[in-house]
């Protein structure tokens, strides 16, 4: 594809490693070429690197697959996922996922995106549901001052939560944001 | 519609600002004695540039710059000229760009492009005292210090010391202007920057020095990573601005497969033009400069969104 129809979000491959571009700028001196100034994340590793493209160069856009992926267990650094049609396993480890393993619960089906038979990333559904496994203790004068307070999920991630709700309850998070949502259910 | 509601209210501020910014520069232009003129906008012809294309326009164009009207009028004997003119260049869009901008361009008999520089840091200078701000400014998180006179370096100098090497004598288009960009802008940091002197393949409508090694008579001003302006002391000899375009027009063909014309009218009239110098500058990014707007969109009430 040509450098100018590429955005963010845009895949393509550099010596066939896939990158997403996380940034993208326009610059262009007045009387010279159009020049495009890229950040990009390697797919592979997670790290990221500058590149400056000139106007009319190619890139190898990589085509990928989606499929419906199951989340079963975690090995090591490595995750499972399951193909939900044919039952195939594979292998993502947590540098790939970054902070979206923090609302990964076993069980959660998840769109796994494959270069080939490598998978590349997952996409959270936008909310999930998790269970509060531990909350700071409010005192009386941050009620008073503080609507919310930090909790720790299952799955590891901290969120920020209303006073009300206790160790034990079942909330709703927005993967997109880390924000709660919504109270579920409440310890019984 | 929300969303520009929205927008249009945060924008308020910069466009005051904005306003302001062109009535201080008119009374700066006027009390030098230069009359503010009006020049078409759609054209018969735009000077064929490679990397600057035009719209088209029922088989004429969007004007890509007025420079080519202005000299019409110095050649009948115009001294001293300004003009904010709207332009159009396809493809421009990012955070310092939109195909739809305003360049300031004036003009003055007599002078160089040395004087036009002057004129810059002068213009630049009194805008951000009237409007309050004095000589440090605060640019995206940068300490900009205006205070004259701003560092002036030649383009093989800035080149060599920042990316290594010298284009003056090495012809390298390509590279020149990725390490312009990612090299040689950055090495001028929070400091107000005259680059002098360009490449003599790079002239455009530039006289060449002379007794130069093969450099050009132009200029352009750097603030803060902002290309704010470009300056020439004005080619006026019509045979070599002929083969210049000419030459042009085959690069344009070749790299780009699009169709430019010689501007007929213009080439007449060069015939007659005394000796001057001229100026483009971005009235945009004065603007984002002097509001501290870190995009293009921040001071333009509509923007090209389509990209």
């Amino acid at each position: 594809m040509e450098i100018e129809d590429v955005r963010k979000g845009t895949k393509f491959l550099i010596d066939d490693i896939p990158h997403r571009v996380e940034e993208a700028e326009f610059v262009k001196p007045g009387k010279g070429q159009a020049l495009y100034r890229l950040k990009l994340r390697n797919l592979f590793d997670n790290s990221v690197i500058n590149r400056t493209y000139r106007s009319g160069e190619k890139v190898d856009e990589v085509h990928t697959e989606i499929y419906k992926g199951q989340y079963l267990y975690k090995e090591g650094d490595q995750y499972i996922f399951m193909d939900t049609e044919n039952f195939e396993q594979h292998y993502i480890n947590e540098e790939t996922l970054g902070d979206k393993r923090l609302f990964l619960k076993e069980g959660t089906v998840v769109a796994v995106t494959m270069l080939g038979e490598k998978p590349l990333e997952i996409e959270l559904p936008i909310t999930v549901e998790l269970k509060v496994v531990k909350s700071a203790v409010t005192t009386r004068t941050d009620t008073i001052t503080a609507q919310y307070k930090p909790v720790q999920l299952e799955t590891g991630a901290t969120v920020d939560v209303p006073v009300f709700v206790q160790e034990g309850d079942l909330i709703k998070v927005d993967t997109r944001t880390g924000k709660y949502v919504e109270r579920i259910s409440t310890k019984k | 519609m929300d969303d520009e509601h929205q927008r249009l209210i945060r924008l308020k501020p910069n466009l005051q600002r904005r306003a302001l910014i062109y009535e201080f520069t008119r009374t700066f232009f006027r009390e030098g004695g230069f009359l503010e003129v009006e020049t078409p906008v759609r054209v018969p012809a735009v000077a064929p540039e490679l990397n600057i294309a035009p719209f088209e326009s029922e088989g004429w164009f969007l004007a890509t710059s007025p420079e080519l009207y202005m000299k019409r009028l110095l050649a009948a004997g115009y001294d001293k000229l300004f003009q904010f003119s709207r332009c159009f260049r396809k493809g421009e869009r990012g955070r310092w760009h939109n195909p739809e901008f305003t360049l300031l361009e004036w003009y003055h008999t007599g002078a160089d492009y040395l004087q036009m520089l002057n004129d810059t840091e002068k213009l630049v200078t009194v805008l951000a005292s009237r409007l309050g701000l004095g000589v440090r400014i605060r640019y995206q998180n940068q300490n900009i210090d205006l205070t004259m006179p701003w560092q002036r370096i030649t383009v093989h100098e800035a080149f060599t010391s920042a990316a290594g090497w010298g284009p003056v004598t090495e012809s390298d288009p390509l590279r020149f202007d990725t390490d312009l960009v990612t090299k040689v802008i950055p090495s001028f940091a929070g400091q107000p920057t005259i680059l002098l002197e360009y490449p003599a393949t790079m002239a455009s409508l530039a006289r060449l020095k002379a007794g130069g090694p093969g450099v050009a008579e132009r200029g352009e001003v750097f603030i803060a990573g902002l290309e704010i302006a470009n300056a020439y002391s004005e080619l006026r000899d019509y045979q070599e601005q002929e083969s210049r375009f000419q030459k042009e027009i085959e690069h344009i063909q070749k790299e780009e497969g699009r169709k430019a014309a010689i501007p007929r009218q213009f080439l007449k009239a060069l015939r007659h033009l005394p000796e001057c110098g001229g100026i483009a500058l971005g009235m945009d990014r004065l603007v984002m400069l002097l509001c501290d707007a870190g995009s293009i969109d921040d001071v333009m009430a509509f923007i090209d969104d389509s990209a």
